[in-house]
C-alpha cells in the first residue's frame, strides 16, 4: 500500500469539515429552528412563486436550447475544419471563466434599448433587457459550455464504424444519424441538459443586471434571497435557500445516475 | 470519409454553430472592451487608478493569495486519497467534493452567513471573542474557498485515476519515501492537469460574484473585491469605470482559455 | 535468498472468494519460480504480497528465515518490474536507473558508474541520456530491469514482463531474460498466464486457479504429472474425453481408454490426451479398432495439427511430425485407424 493515507484522509476531511460540513450544518440548524408554517409561508408567497416561475421555467427554456444549440457545436467542433475554429473551440468555455458580474454588465449593455443588439430588436417590439427574455438570454450564455463539453468527449470517442456500417447497409444521412449516432448521444445529452439547467437557476452575477430584478416579473430566486438577507429576514432567506439547495441536491443525483447510465450503455 | 453531411448542410451548421458562438460569447466579450475604451486610453487608466478601484484589486488579489494554495493542497490530497486506497464512501466524498458546482452562489454566502453571522449559531460566540468574520476579508476568503475548492481537486483526480499508480509502485520498490513519491513521480505525472486547475481556480477566485456579495457588507475601500467594485461602479452610472476593472478581468478570462489550449497541446506532444 | 509464502490469504471483500487462500510454495534460491494461471488466479496478487505492495489477512512471508509479513515494500530489498513499465516518463534512461541509488543518497560518480554497468548489462549502452518515450517496448523493459537490478536486490519479481509486447519481442526478451538469469543468479519470481513461457524459463512453477496454490513443481512434473484436470489441460494443450467406466475402460465413440483397476463401473471419468499421444494409421481398419475422420489439416511448420472427428461426433486435436504426416500420406477426409500412447486418467477431479 502507498504511504500517505492518514495525513490525505486527516487534510481531505478537516478542509471538507471546516468549509462545507459545519457551516452546512449550520444551515440545517437554522432551518429546524423555523416553525413549519413559516416555512411554508415563505416559500408558498405569491413573490416566491414568480421567482421560481422566472428561475426554473426560465433555466428550462435554456436548458433546452443549450441542449439542441450545444449537440451542433460540439458536432461541428468534432467534425469539420474550418478557419479559426481552435479560437471557437476555446471561447466555449467562456462563460466559465469569465466573472459573472462581467457577463451581466456585458449583456445588459449589449440588450438594453440603446445597446447593440438592443436597438436593432426595440422597433420590433422585442425587448430583452429588463424582461423575461433577457433573463433566458443569460441562462443560456451561463450553461453553454455544459451543454457542449458533454456532448463533446462522446462524439470524440464515438466509433465511426458504426457509422459506417450504417452507411454500407443503405441508410441516408439523417437515418444513420436518427438511428445510430443521436442514441448515442443521448445519456450525454441529458447529461449536459440538467448541468446547464441547474447552473442557471442558481446563477447570480450574469442574470442580476440584465433582469432589473422586477418583482413578480424578472425576478431571481437567488436575488430574492439577497433581498430577504438585506432586510434581515434571515429565516425567510433560509427557507428559500433550503428550497433550491434540495433542487440542486435531486439534481446532482440525476446528473450522476445519468453519468452512470451514459458510461453503463457504453461498455453494453 | 466518404460518408459525411452535404456541403449545404455542413455549411448551415457551421454557420449556425459560429452565429450563436458569435451572438452568445464574442459579443459580449467585445463590448467589455469597446465600452472601456469608449473615451480613450487615458480615461480607461485613471480610472483603474481610483483608490477604490485599487483597493479592489488589492483585496482581490490577497483573496486569490490564500485561496488557491490551500486549494491546491486539497485538491492533491483528496486526488491521492481517493485514487490511491480502496475505502468505503469514496462516492460520499466525490459527491461532496462537487457540491459546491451544483450550490447557487448566493446559497453559498448564505450558508456561511448563517454560521458565522450576527444572529447566527456562533454568532454571539464570535462577537465576545472580537472576531470578524462575516462583512469582513476573513469571510470573503471561506466562502471564495467553498465555492472554489472543487476546481483543482476535479482536474486533478480523473488524471490520476486515469493514470494509475504503477510509477508510485516502482519508486516504493526502489526505496522511495511518500514524500519522494509525490514530488518526484506523481506532481511531474499530474503537472498538466494541476496547472490548467490552478488557472481556472485562480479566475475562479479572483471573479466570484454572487457568495462574495452576501458575505462582504460591500463596503468601499475595504469590504470590495474586483466584482463587487465593478457592480458598485455600474449602479453609479460610471459606465467607463465599471467596465474598465471589468475589462482586466476578462483579460484574466482569456488567460486562463489561452493557458488551457497551451495546455492541450502540450499533453498531445507528450 | 529463498522466497517462502505460508498460507497467504488476503481478501478484498468482506464477502465473496478471496482473491489468493491459503496459498503456500517456496522459491528456491537462484532459480526461476513461475506463478502461472489464467486471469483471476491470484498469481498476480500474491506476487504483490511477496513484494509488500499489498498487505495480507492470514500468512507470513519469509525471505531465507526472516519474517518480513509487515516490512513495507520499500525496506524489503527487492526489485520489481512491472508490465506496464512503470518507468519514470520525465526522466532520463539514467536517471530512472539510477533512481534506487539516488534515494540512497549514493554519489552521483558512483551512481554513474553503476547505470553505466547497468546500461552495458541489459545491452543499451549510449541510450542513457535519452527519454523512455524515445524508446522502443522492449528497450522500455530492459530499462526497467536495469532500475529494478540497480541496487543489487536479492530478490527480482517480475509482474507479466512481457505481456505488454509484441509477440517477436516478447520471444526475444525470454531468451536474453533466460541469459540475464545466468548471469545476476538471482532469485526470480515471475508471473505469467503463458504456459509456454513458464515451461520455458522456470525451474519452479506454481499453478494457481481461483486463489488457490494446485500444484507446485518442475515443469516435467507439472506437464506429464498434473494433479488435476485443471493443470492438465491449462498446461499444455489437451483433448478432453469424458466418459462412464464399464470393463475397466471408458469408451468414447469407439475410442478406449484404459482405466486403471479399482474404479468401480459407473464412475465418472476424464481423460485428458495430449495432441502427440495418438497414434494413426491409415488403411488399417479392424473389428474392435476406432475409426476417425480428418476434417481438418494445418502445416505448422515442423509439425502438423489435425481435427480428427471420432465416429461419437467429438473432435479432437492430433499432432503428428510433418515426416509422419508425408509418409502416410495423410490428406482431409482420409479415414484412419486411432489408438492412443498415453492418457492421463481422473475420477472427480483427483488423479490416478
Amino acid at each position: 500500500m502507498l504511504p500517505g493515507f492518514r495525513p490525505t484522509l486527516g487534510v481531505t476531511l478537516t478542509y471538507l469539515s471546516l468549509i462545507v460540513l459545519i457551516p452546512l450544518s449550520g444551515m440545517v440548524l437554522k432551518t429546524a429552528g423555523m416553525s413549519w408554517l413559516d416555512f411554508w409561508h415563505t416559500i408558498s408567497g405569491a413573490r416566491a412563486v414568480a421567482a421560481y416561475r422566472m428561475s426554473f421555467g426560465g433555466a428550462l427554456l435554456a436548458a433546452l436550447v443549450n441542449a439542441g444549440l450545444g449537440l451542433v457545436v460540439a458536432w461541428v467542433l468534432v467534425r469539420y475544419r474550418f478557419p479559426g475554429k481552435a479560437v471557437a473551440d476555446a471561447l466555449v468555455d467562456l462563460p466559465l471563466a469569465l466573472p459573472t458580474a462581467v457577463a451581466g454588465i456585458a449583456l445588459t449593455t449589449i440588450y438594453s434599448k440603446n445597446g447593440w443588439a438592443g436597438s436593432r430588436l426595440e422597433p420590433h417590439g422585442i425587448q430583452v433587457a429588463f424582461a423575461p427574455v433577457g433573463v433566458t438570454v443569460a441562462m443560456i450564455f451561463v450553461g453553454l459550455p455544459f451543454a457542449v463539453r458533454t456532448v463533446q468527449p462522446v462524439l470524440l470517442d464515438f466509433h465511426t464504424q458504426a457509422e459506417e456500417a450504417s452507411a454500407t447497409l443503405g441508410a441516408t444521412r439523417w437515418q444513420t444519424f436518427r438511428g445510430v449516432i443521436f442514441p448515442t448521444l443521448v445519456p450525454s445529452l441529458m447529461t449536459g441538459f440538467a448541468l446547464a439547467f441547474a447552473r442557471a437557476v442558481g446563477e447570480y452575477g450574469s442574470i442580476v443586471f440584465i433582469s432589473g430584478n422586477l418583482p413578480m416579473k424578472t425576478e431571481i430566486v437567488p436575488l430574492l434571497i439577497v433581498t430577504k438577507l438585506e432586510q434581515y429576514d434571515y429565516s425567510g432567506a433560509t427557507a428559500l435557500a433550503v428550497v433550491m439547495l434540495t433542487g440542486s441536491l435531486v439534481l446532482l443525483l440525476l446528473s450522476n445516475l445519468l453519468q452512470g447510465w451514459t458510461r453503463r450503455g457504453r461498455r453494453g | 470519409m466518404t460518408m459525411t453531411e452535404s456541403w449545404p448542410v455542413r455549411f448551415l451548421l457551421i454557420g449556425l454553430t459560429l452565429g450563436f458562438l458569435g451572438l452568445f460569447v464574442v459579443l459580449p466579450m467585445l463590448s467589455v472592451f469597446v465600452e472601456a475604451f469608449a473615451r480613450g486610453l487615458g480615461p480607461y487608466l485613471a480610472k483603474l487608478m481610483q483608490p477604490d478601484a485599487l483597493s479592489a484589486i488589492q483585496l482581490t488579489l490577497l483573496v486569490a493569495s490564500i485561496a488557491v494554495p490551500l486549494n491546491v493542497v486539497f485538491g492533491v490530497s483528496a486526488a491521492w486519497l481517493i485514487c490511491k486506497y480502496r475505502f468505503w464512501g469514496k462516492s460520499v466524498l466525490v459527491t461532496l467534493i462537487d457540491l459546491p458546482f451544483s450550490v447557487s452562489p448566493v446559497v453559498s454566502g448564505l450558508i456561511y452567513v448563517l454560521m458565522f453571522g450576527r444572529r447566527s449559531v456562533l454568532g454571539t460566540w464570535l462577537e465576545q471573542h472580537d472576531i470578524h468574520i462575516i462583512f469582513t476579508t476573513p469571510g470573503i476568503v471561506l466562502a471564495t474557498i467553498f465555492v472554489t475548492f472543487p476546481f483543482v481537486a476535479r482536474e486533478v483526480i480523473p488524471l490520476m485515476q486515469d493514470q494509475g499508480n504503477d510509477e508510485e509502485e516502482a519508486a516504493l520498490t526502489l526505496g522511495a519515501s511518500g514524500w519522494r513519491v509525490l514530488f518526484q513521480v506523481t506532481l511531474p505525472k499530474i503537472k498538466w492537469g494541476l496547472l490548467y486547475g490552478i488557472t481556472l481556480c485562480t479566475a475562479r477566485t479572483m471573479g466570484e460574484f454572487g457568495a462574495v456579495s452576501v458575505v462582504s457588507g460591500h463596503i468601499r475601500g475595504r469590504t470590495t473585491t474586483m466584482p463587487l467594485e465593478v457592480e458598485i461602479l455600474y449602479n453609479e452610472y460610471d459606465t467607463v469605470g465599471a467596465f474598465a476593472l471589468a475589462s482586466l478581468l476578462m483579460f484574466l478570462a482569456l488567460a486562463t482559455l489561452i493557458a488551457k489550449k497551451i495546455i492541450e497541446v502540450s499533453q498531445h506532444r507528450t | 535468498m529463498m522466497i517462502s509464502a505460508r498460507n497467504i490469504t488476503k481478501r478484498y471483500t468482506l464477502k465473496g472468494t478471496p482473491a489468493v487462500f491459503d496459498a503456500s510454495f517456496a522459491a528456491p534460491p537462484e532459480g526461476i519460480t513461475t506463478l502461472l494461471g489464467p486471469s483471476g488466479s491470484g498469481k498476480t496478487t500474491l506476487l504483490r504480497v511477496v513484494a509488500g505492495l499489498e498487505s495480507v489477512d492470514q500468512g507470513q512471508v519469509l525471505f531465507d528465515h526472516r519474517d518480513v509479513t509487515r516490512l513495507p515494500a520499500r525496506q524489503r530489498g527487492i526489485g520489481f518490474v512491472f508490465q506496464s513499465f512503470a518507468l519514470f516518463n520525465h526522466m532520463s534512461v539514467r536517471r530512472n536507473i539510477g533512481y534506487s541509488l539516488e534515494v540512497r543518497g549514493v554519489s552521483k560518480a558512483d551512481r554513474r558508474r553503476r547505470t553505466d554497468e547497468l546500461l552495458a548489462l541489459v545491452q543499451l549502452e549510449g541510450y542513457g541520456d535519452g527519454y523512455p518515450l524515445q524508446l522502443s517496448g522492449g528497450q522500455r523493459q530492459r530499462v526497467g530491469f536495469a532500475r529494478a537490478l540497480a541496487s543489487k536486490p536479492e530478490i527480482l519479481l517480475l509482474d507479466e514482463p512481457f505481456g505488454s509486447l509484441d509477440t517477436q519481442v516478447r520471444l526475444e526478451l525470454r531468451e536474453w531474460l533466460t541469459q540475464l538469469h545466468q548471469t545476476t543468479r538471482l532469485t526470480t519470481l515471475m508471473v505469467t498466464h503463458d504456459q509456454e513461457e513458464a515451461l520455458e524459463l522456470s525451474q519452479q512453477i506454481v499453478v494457481m486457479d481461483g486463489g488457490r496454490v494446485v500444484q507446485v513443481g518442475t515443469p516435467s512434473q507439472i506437464y506429464d504429472q498434473p494433479k488435476t484436470p485443471f493443470v492438465a489441460w491449462f498446461v499444455g494443450t489437451g483433448n478432453v474425453l469424458r466418459g462412464t467406466v464399464e470393463g475397466a475402460k471408458i469408451t468414447v465413440g469407439s475410442l478406449s481408454v484404459a482405466v486403471p483397476s479399482g474404479v468401480p463401473d459407473g464412475s465418472e471419468v476424464q481423460a485428458i490426451v495430449r495432441p502427440h499421444h495418438f497414434r494413426l494409421e491409415k488403411n488399417g481398419a479392424a473389428p474392435g479398432r476406432s475409426v476417425g475422420t480428418i476434417t481438418r489439416l494445418v502445416g505448422l511448420g515442423g509439425n502438423v495439427k489435425l481435427q480428427l472427428k471420432l465416429p461419437s461426433n467429438q473432435s479432437v486435436t492430433v499432432q503428428l511430425s510433418r515426416r509422419e504426416a508425408e509418409s502416410m500420406r495423410l490428406e482431409v477426409g482420409d479415414s484412419v485407424t486411432v489408438d492412443l500412447a498415453e492418457a492421463k486418467v481422473f475420477v472427480a477431479n483427483y488423479s490416478i
